[in-house]
């Protein structure tokens, strides 16, 4: 029988010949990525074994994205431990360069490999074929004292891409649509496998996002099979593959799914939850408050490009903050050098650095009671951005970026339509 | 004998343990603020030895161990759900907190009811009735009869 993408990085991990759903495997990490959300619990585990020890420190990434710069005393403390335990045991340590998973893309996966994220959206790697898993604090330690950890080799839902994306569209969009098919448990403790020749059309930006938004699903992992667009991804960072797996045609999947992408409409996740999916356009005269722009799932360089091209002449609502959340510093200082910061400056927006910011409701743009916001970010649970009695609408860049100016929820063909498309 | 807390279906980890207090020293710190949007006096009220019953999809959302870390530490003996998220399912048991699948538990019983747990049996005990849990697969039966994955890993290197 074959295999699919999940059943083959397992197997190489856990160096049998194969393995097939429903299997437990003691499985080696290539790689373990820790952030601030949780790290200083770790280091207190660790400081507490009877025989602390670290596997091996060349696999440990350790980034510090959530509350940074940090917020409060008690923040600063948690991230001195960190920074400290760091710099002692010669961790890579990253603080100020991005959102984790995004510096992850940028810096460190390679395809075939298989990562431990101690935070859910580790799934995004599976954008460049590598199998990534969110676990907790507890399971990064065992990991990180023995260099291995145990996984059940997860069913596999398999999605077969056709056609193409318009080019209102984005990746974003497709994969809230399939959330909103398959629901919030819809891939709970399964793989998500993508491929067919509609893949191959999806800019790595698009890819991420898809892969990042899977965990939304209650997925383990997300992957994707690496093409020419992947690989010359990793050729410009300087990188080769660990190994290129695809799924076999025999494999055995739960089930497969043959998606249309030029069937895709830009869509709009209602609070609060992330299934709650219904058409951008259908949103009309909903007020916000607040839009961000950024996080793991859409903060990249063609996410802003967007955005810039929406608001350039136009104007934030002087009823609206639109925060503006580049996702890496790479990402910050590409978007400096093409002019669009100073576009999302002049339109009235507010540009801050690198970070997880309104997306996870602790750091920037914390919304109070009765609020709402559009957003870019991963999730629109009740309270995720703030006060428990807030609202949280996830969006493409395009829409929350419309909204913005708008004041209200608003597509951007819909902006045009009704400005006549007269900008200053 | 426990008191019953009963919620509902998809309950997300930011509900458990929202993001403004994962940054806390320690989950001392935090555990006064557990379910603080669903049920802000949870904390108050919850005492050693009670349970936490749900419907689908416990713990959905992100991979915070702080969330069924608060709940240990403020005495919670077992969740028990029609089903979990994986991450929470995890992470409970690798901290010593059982996480039980029990399909008929959550629509039998009422928010403040008594019930109790036996775990090597698999049985739930309420109102007079019994109800069957799903049993934890070996690997995790094992590191919770441990008493979690690092006692686990301290007896491993004596």
């Amino acid at each position: 029988m074959g295999m699919t993408m999940a059943e083959k990085i397992i197997a190489r991990a856990a160096g049998v010949p194969e393995t097939h759903a429903g299997e437990i495997h003691t499985v080696t990490l290539d790689r373990l990525m820790s952030n601030d959300g949780t790290t200083h619990l770790t280091i207190d585990m660790y400081n507490q074994l009877k025989h602390p020890r670290i596997h091996d420190v060349s696999r440990l990434v350790w980034i510090v994205d959530h509350n940074i710069p940090s917020d409060s005393i008690k923040t600063a403390a948690s991230h001195k431990k960190m920074r400290d335990f760091a710099r002692e045991h010669g961790i890579a340590f990253h603080e100020g360069d991005g959102v984790c998973h995004q510096v992850m893309m940028e810096q460190y996966v390679r395809p075939g490999e298989l990562i431990f994220g101690a935070d859910s959206h580790t799934c995004s790697y599976g954008a460049l074929g590598a199998f990534g898993t969110g676990v907790g604090c507890t399971d990064y330690l065992y990991a990180m004292v023995t260099g291995t950890s145990w996984l059940m080799v997860p069913r596999t839902l398999r999605f077969n891409l056709h056609g193409k994306l318009s080019p209102d569209v984005c990746g974003r969009d497709l994969i809230l649509t399939i959330i909103g098919k398959i629901g919030a448990n819809g891939a709970n403790y399964r793989a998500m496998e993508f491929g067919g020749e509609g893949l191959h059309t999806l800019s790595m930006s698009d890819r991420m996002s898809v892969c990042n938004l899977c965990v939304e699903a209650g997925a383990k992992t997300a992957l994707m099979e690496c093409d020419e667009v992947a690989l010359a991804y990793l050729k410009e960072r300087g990188r080769e593959p660990v190994a290129l797996f695809v799924g076999d045609p025999d494999a055995s999947y739960e089930k497969v799914y043959d998606i249309d992408l030029a069937s895709i409409v830009p869509v709009v996740a209602k609070p609060h939850f992330v299934d709650n999916i219904v058409p951008a356009e259908a949103c009309r005269e909903t007020r916000i408050d607040e839009a961000f722009l950024g996080s793991c799932s859409s903060g990249r360089i063609e996410d802003l490009r967007t955005a810039a091209e929406v608001i350039r002449g136009r104007k934030v609502s002087p009823l609206v903050r639109f925060l503006v959340v580049p996702a890496s510093r790479e990402i910050w200082m590409q978007a400096a050098e093409e002019g669009l910061l100073d576009v999302f400056m002049e339109a009235g927006a507010i540009v801050m650095n690198p970070n997880c910011s309104t997306c996870w409701g602790s750091c920037q743009g914390v919304i109070g009671a009765g609020e709402t916001l559009i957003s870019t970010g991963t999730r629109n649970f009740r309270g995720r951005a703030g006060h428990r009695d807030s609202f949280v609408y996830l969006a493409d860049a395009a829409t929350v970026t419309a909204s913005a100016v708008a004041g209200e929820i608003i597509t951007a063909e819909q902006l045009d339509a009704e400005e006549g498309g007269e900008r200053e | 004998m426990g008191k019953i807390f009963l919620f509902d279906n998809d309950v997300d980890t930011d509900q458990i343990i929202a993001s403004q207090y994962l940054l806390y020293p320690t989950v001392e710190e935090m555990k006064s603020h557990a379910f603080e949007s669903l049920r802000p006096d949870f904390a108050q009220l919850v005492k050693a030895g009670d349970y936490v019953v749900a419907g689908d999809n416990f713990g959905c959302g992100s991979s915070r161990e702080q969330a069924p870390a608060v709940l240990r530490a403020l005495g919670v003996r077992a969740v028990l759900a029609k089903s979990f998220a994986r991450i929470f399912y995890r992470n409970a048991i690798n901290i010593g907190l059982p996480a039980i699948v029990c399909a008929d538990l959550h629509d039998a019983v009422q928010d403040g009811d008594e019930m109790e747990l036996s775990l090597e049996k698999g049985i739930v005990r309420t109102g007079g009735r019994e109800l069957s849990c799903t049993k934890l697969p070996p690997q995790m039966q094992k590191i919770l009869n441990d008493g979690g994955l690092i006692a686990a890993l301290n007896r491993e290197v004596d």
